[in-house]
C-alpha cells in the first residue's frame, strides 16, 4: 500500500509526525555549527515543527496561506515549511541568492504572507522590499546576528515564534494534531518556481499526493536504509532539492545534514560520507576540474601513477559499456589502481562511502560521466522536471549509461508524441501552474504534461533525451544542431568553464567561451604569464592559443559540420545575477543570445573583433556595465585522422 | 578596463622597477604572494592597496631585500630595478643601487638625535660633504626636522618620526623609494603634510614611489596608477582614476556608497557582497 493511502502517511508533515513516533531518538537532521554537526533526532525535528507551526497559528497562519523560506539550508527552514504545511498552508521556497528585483515577482506572484529568513543578508533583502509586498505580515530570522538594532514592526526571530507556539500549545492542546489530521494527499504542499531559461518564473503546485508518491516510486528502485545520510547542501529551492530532503528523507527515514555554509561544503562533504549524493552537472564538473588541477599540482611520481591509472581506468570503462571482457592484466591493474588512486581519491571526494550518486538537473557531458564511473564513484543520470516533482526517470546500477537517462520510475507512464516531445503521466504530475491557467492547460493535455524534452526510447526501453525540443535547431545546411551537445563536449575541458554554442539557422557553429579562472590561472602561472583578473587572462593570447588547443580536441570528436569554427573568450563569467543562467546554473539561452547579439553578427560576418558592451548587475542589485574589445578566433580545421582519446 | 589600449599591460618605457610574477614562500613552505606583477613608473606615486594580510609589506620587503632576514625567499619571477635584477640580493646592496624602503611603524634609532638618524641613512656614501648635502636637503623638505635636529628621536612626535624616518631613506639618495603605510596612527594634518611633503619629493627630486596604504582614499588622490592585492594576488590593477571609479574598490576600499556618500558605521553588515573585480 502506497503511503498516500494511509491517513496518517499522507502529507509530508504526517511523514514528519510517524518518523518520530517510530524512531523518536533517531537522527533526524543534522546542521553543521562552529566546526560540530549537531544533531536533532526525528522527535526533536517534530517538535520544532509542531512548536513553529503552532507559533505561526497563534499569529492567524490559515489554511491556504504561502510561506517562504529564503537562506541557506537550515533545520529551521525546512522545518517552517513543514509547520505551513500541517496548518494546510503551502511554502514557497526562494533561492537565496536571486537579487531584490527577482524576488519581488515570485513573492508577490506567490501573495506570500509569512517570510523565513535566514540571516541579517536575507532580512535585509526582504526589508528592502516590503513596500513592494502588500501580502506580506511577518518576517521570521533564525540568525539574530547583527538584528539586534533592527526595529521593524514586521520582524521577529525564529525562537519567540517557537516560545509562542509552546504557549499557545499549551492553552489549546490538540489543535496542532486537528490540524495536521486535516491534511490530504491532494493538498498543494508548495509551489516550486521554475528557474526559467524562458521568461518569467513559473510557480508549480505539487501536492502531498506528487511528492510522496515520487519519492515512493524512487525509493522502490533505489535503495537507501534508514539512517542513511543525505547532504542538504542544493538550494532549498530548487525542486530537486524538495524533493530528496523533503520527499524523500521523509519517506525514506534517511537523515538529512546542512553544511556549515556553501564554502565549507566540499569540507563536510568529505567529513560526513553520505550515503547517497545528487549534485548537477556543474558540480561533478567542478569535482573533476578540482581533481585535475590537484594531480598537476602533485609530484612527478604520484602525478604519473595517478595519469596512468585514469588511463587504464577510462579504457576499461569503455570496454565494459560495450561488453568487451577485460584481459587479467587490465583486472589486476584496476585492483591495484583501487589501492593507490581510486579508492584514495574517492575519499579526497568524500564519496567512499557512497552506494549511487546521482547527477541531474541538465545533461552532463559523457566524458566527464566515464570519469567518475571509472573511478569506482557509482554516478548516474536521473531525469525530472518541477512539474514532475523532479523524478521521472533513473538508471539502474547495471545499466549506467552516459546517453540515456535510464527507465521510467514505476508508476510513471512516459511516452513520445509524434513531434519527438517526452510526455508523461503519474502520480508525480502536478496540479498546475499557480494563478495561470491559460499555461497550465498547454502544458497538461489529458493528464499528459509535456516536458518540453525532445527524446526516444532506446532498443533496450531506456529514455534518452536529445535537448530542449526549443533549443534544437538546424544549420543553413539542413543538420541538426544541437548546442548542448556541443557545449558538453567543450565544457570537459577543464580549461572551460562555460560555453554557448551558436548556428541555428546558420552556416556554421560559432562559440563564447568562459574560461575557468582557477585552471588557466595555475596553468598561466606555471608558464610565468602574469595576469590580474578575470578579464586581463582571458584577454592573453597564450590562453587564446591554450583554448583554441581544447576546442581542437572537442572538434576531433564532433562530425564536420558541427565543429567549432570561430571562437572568442568572453570578458566575464557567464553569471545568475547578469540573468544570463537561472539560479540552477542553466544557461538562458535566448536571453544571452540577445544580450550577446553584435557578437553573433561579428561571428558571422567574419570581423576579427568586437566590441561587447555588458551590463552588470552586483548582488545587492546595483547596475554598471563594462565595454571592451574582444577578439574573435579562427580555428583549422581538426584533422580528421586524429581520433578521440 | 574601458575601451581600447587602457586594458592593456605592456611594460612601459618609463618604468623604474619592474616586479615580474614573482612568488615568495616563507619557511620554504608558506606560499604568500603568487603571481605579483607591479610596475613602478618612473617619477610618479604608484600605490598597492589590500586589506590586512594580503601580502603587501611582504611585497615591498620582497623588493627591497629585507625577505630574506625573515626567512622568505623569492622562488619564482624578476624583479628589476632599472636594467638590473635585485631578487635576490641583499638589502644593503640594494640600497646602494637606489632603492630603500620606509617600514611601517616609523622605526627610528630612538637614542640616537634626530641628525644621528640622518647621518646613519647616509650610510652608502663614503664622502662627508655627501652626507652633508644630503641632510641640507632633507631638511629642506622637513623644516620641522631642522628645528628638532638635536632631540632625541626616541622624544619626536609620531608625525616627525614618520618624517624622519622618510628622510632618513632619503639620505642615500634613493631612486626608488617604497612607503609602508606612512599614515598609520597619525593625526590627518599631519598625514596632510607628509603626504604633501612626499607629492613634492616625486615631482622636484624626481622620485618613484610604491605606496602601500590602508588610506584608500588618500592612497587614490595621490597615485598615478593603483594595484590591489587579496590573497596575495594581485586582482585588479588601473589607473588610479578608474580604480577610484571602480564599483567594488568604492564598496570595499572607500567605503562609500554608489552615490558617493559615506557609509555610517550604524549599518555595518554581517555579510559581504560578493566581489567582482570587474574593470
Amino acid at each position: 500500500m502506497s503511503l498516500v493511502d494511509g491517513t496518517g502517511t499522507d502529507t509530508l508533515p504526517k511523514l514528519l509526525q510517524r518518523n518520530a513516533g517510530e524512531s523518536p531518538a533517531a537522527p533526524g537532521i543534522r546542521e553543521k555549527t562552529r566546526g560540530v554537526w549537531q544533531t536533532l533526532s526525528w522527535s526533536g525535528y517534530r517538535d520544532m515543527m509542531r512548536d513553529f507551526a503552532l507559533g505561526l497559528a497563534a499569529q492567524g497562519f490559515k489554511r491556504g496561506d504561502k510561506l517562504s523560506v529564503v537562506g541557506d539550508n537550515r533545520p529551521q527552514l525546512y522545518a517552517a515549511q513543514l509547520s505551513a504545511q500541517a496548518l494546510g498552508g503551502m511554502a514557497v521556497p526562494v533561492y537565496q541568492d536571486s537579487i531584490a528585483s527577482e524576488l519581488v515577482y515570485v513573492l508577490n506572484h506567490a501573495e506570500v504572507s509569512v517570510i523565513v529568513a535566514e540571516d541579517q543578508e536575507q532580512v535585509d533583502k526582504v526589508l528592502s522590499l516590503k513596500d513592494q509586498l502588500p501580502h506580506l505580515r511577518q518576517v521570521i530570522f533564525d540568525d539574530p546576528r547583527g538584528l539586534w538594532a533592527y526595529d521593524d514592526a514586521l520582524l521577529t526571530s525564529f525562537e519567540k515564534v517557537i516560545d509562542a507556539g509552546r504557549a499557545f500549545g499549551k492553552l489549546h492542546s490538540d489543535y496542532f494534531a486537528t490540524e495536521l489530521a486535516k491534511g490530504t494527499a491532494d493538498d498543494v504542499a508548495m509551489i516550486a518556481y521554475t528557474s526559467g531559461t524562458t521568461g518569467a518564473p513559473k510557480g508549480a503546485m505539487l501536492s502531498h499526493r506528487n511528492m510522496i508518491a515520487g519519492s515512493e516510486a524512487f525509493l522502490e528502485v533505489n535503495h537507501t536504509k534508514p539512517g542513511d545520510n543525505w547532504l542538504s547542501y542544493l538550494p532549498m529551492a530548487w525542486v530537486g532539492d524538495v524533493a530528496f530532503s523533503l520527499g524523500m528523507a521523509l519517506a525514506g527515514n534517511v537523515t538529512i545534514n546542512c553544511p556549515e555554509s556553501p564554502e565549507t561544503v566540499q569540507r563536510d562533504l568529505r567529513e560526513l560520507g553520505p550515503h547517497v549524493m545528487l549534485a548537477p552537472p556543474r558540480i561533478w564538473e567542478n569535482m573533476l576540474t578540482t581533481m585535475q588541477v590537484k594531480s598537476s599540482d602533485a609530484s612527478p611520481l604520484k602525478r604519473r601513477l595517478f595519469g596512468y591509472f585514469r588511463g587504464l581506468a577510462e579504457r576499461c570503462e569503455l570496454k565494459k559499456t560495450d561488453g568487451v571482457p577485460l584481459t587479467l592484466g587490465e583486472r589486476i591493474g584496476l585492483r591495484a589502481g583501487e589501492f593507490f588512486v581510486y579508492g584514495p581519491v574517492r575519499d579526497q571526494l568524500g564519496l567512499r562511502n557512497a552506494r549511487w550518486c546521482y547527477t541531474g538537473g541538465a545533461p552532463l557531458g559523457p566524458d566527464s560521466y566515464r570519469f567518475f564511473r571509472s573511478f569506482g564513484i557509482n554516478l548516474k543520470q536521473i531525469y525530472g522536471a518541477t512539474e514532475a516533482s523532479a523524478l521521472i526517470a533513473c538508471q539502474d546500477d547495471a545499466e549506467a549509461n552516459p546517453n540515456t537517462v535510464g527507465r521510467p520510475m514505476p508508476r510513471i507512464d512516459v511516452r513520445i508524441d509524434g513531434n519527438g516531445e517526452v510526455l508523461l503521466k503519474g502520480p508525480n504530475v502536478f496540479i498546475g501552474y499557480f494563478k495561470q491557467d491559460e499555461i497550465t492547460r498547454d502544458a497538461l493535455v489529458d493528464g499528459w504534461l509535456k516536458t518540453g524534452d525532445a527524446g526516444f526510447f532506446d532498443k533496450q526501453g531506456h529514455l534518452v533525451i536529445i535537448d530542449r525540443a526549443k533549443d534544437v535547431g538546424q544549420l543553413t545546411d539542413g543538420s541538426a544542431f544541437a548546442p548542448q551537445f556541443i557545449e558538453n563536449k567543450l565544457k570537459f575541458s577543464p580549461f572551460i568553464r562555460e560555453a554557448v554554442a551558436f548556428g541555428h539557422e546558420k552556416p556554421s557553429v560559432m562559440a563564447m567561451v568562459a574560461i575557468d579562472m582557477q585552471t588557466v590561472g595555475a596553468w598561466a602561472e606555471k608558464r610565468g604569464l602574469a595576469y590580474t583578473s578575470f578579464m586581463d587572462l582571458s584577454r592573453k593570447v597564450e590562453v587564446a592559443g591554450l583554448i583554441a588547443d581544447e576546442i581542437g580536441k572537442a572538434n576531433a570528436t564532433l562530425p564536420d559540420v558541427q565543429q567549432v569554427k570561430r571562437y572568442l573568450l568572453l570578458n566575464k563569467d557567464l553569471e545568475a545575477d547578469d540573468a544570463e543562467m537561472t539560479r540552477t546554473r542553466k544557461l538562458r539561452r535566448k536571453f544571452v543570445a540577445e544580450k550577446y547579439d553584435a557578437v553573433i553578427n561579428a561571428f558571422y560576418n567574419g570581423a576579427s573583433q568586437v566590441e561587447v558592451t555588458t551590463e552588470i548587475t552586483f548582488e545587492d542589485g546595483r547596475k554598471s556595465s563594462i565595454t571592451s574589445n574582444i577578439v574573435i578566433h579562427d580555428l583549422k580545421p581538426a584533422e580528421p585522422a586524429r581520433k578521440a582519446a | 578596463m574601458g575601451t581600447g589600449a587602457g586594458g592593456e599591460r605592456s611594460p612601459s618605457v618609463s618604468s623604474m622597477l619592474t616586479i615580474n610574477n614573482i612568488e615568495v614562500v616563507y619557511d620554504k613552505v608558506i606560499l604568500v604572494l603568487k603571481g605579483v606583477s607591479i610596475d613602478v613608473r618612473a617619477g610618479a606615486i604608484t600605490t598597492l592597496l589590500g586589506a590586512n594580510g594580503a601580502g603587501k609589506t611582504t611585497t615591498l620587503k620582497a623588493i627591497s631585500g629585507v625577505l630574506r632576514s625573515e626567512r622568505g625567499e623569492v622562488t619564482k619571477g624578476t624583479i628589476q630595478l632599472g636594467e638590473k635584477r635585485i631578487d635576490g640580493m641583499r638589502a644593503h646592496d640594494v640600497a646602494r643601487l637606489g632603492l630603500v624602503q620606509v617600514f611601517e611603524g616609523r622605526r627610528v634609532f630612538e637614542q640616537l638625535t634626530c641628525e644621528e638618524n640622518l647621518i646613519a641613512g647616509g650610510h652608502v656614501h663614503r664622502d662627508g660633504a655627501v652626507v652633508r648635502q644630503g641632510i641640507d636637503m632633507v631638511y629642506s623638505y622637513f623644516p620641522r626636522l631642522k628645528e628638532r635636529r638635536h632631540q632625541q628621536s626616541g622624544y619626536l612626535s609620531g608625525g616627525e618620526q614618520q618624517m624622519l624616518a622618510i628622510g632618513r631613506a632619503l639620505m642615500s639618495r634613493p631612486q626608488v623609494v617604497l612607503l609602508d603605510e606612512p599614515s598609520l596612527g597619525l593625526a590627518p594634518m599631519l598625514v596632510e603634510e607628509i603626504f604633501g611633503i612626499v607629492q613634492r619629493l616625486v615631482q622636484q627630486e624626481k622620485l618613484s614611489v610604491l605606496l602601500v596604504e590602508q588610506n584608500a582614499t588618500l592612497a587614490l588622490a595621490v597615485a598615478e596608477h593603483g594595484y590591489v592585492m587579496e590573497n596575495g594576488r594581485i586582482v585588479l590593477e588601473g589607473s588610479a582614476q578608474k580604480l577610484i571609479e571602480n564599483s567594488d574598490i568604492k564598496e570595499f576600499y572607500l567605503g562609500l556608497n554608489e552615490g558617493g556618500s559615506r557609509k555610517s558605521y550604524r549599518d555595518t553588515k554581517h555579510y559581504k557582497r560578493r566581489k567582482r573585480w570587474l574593470s
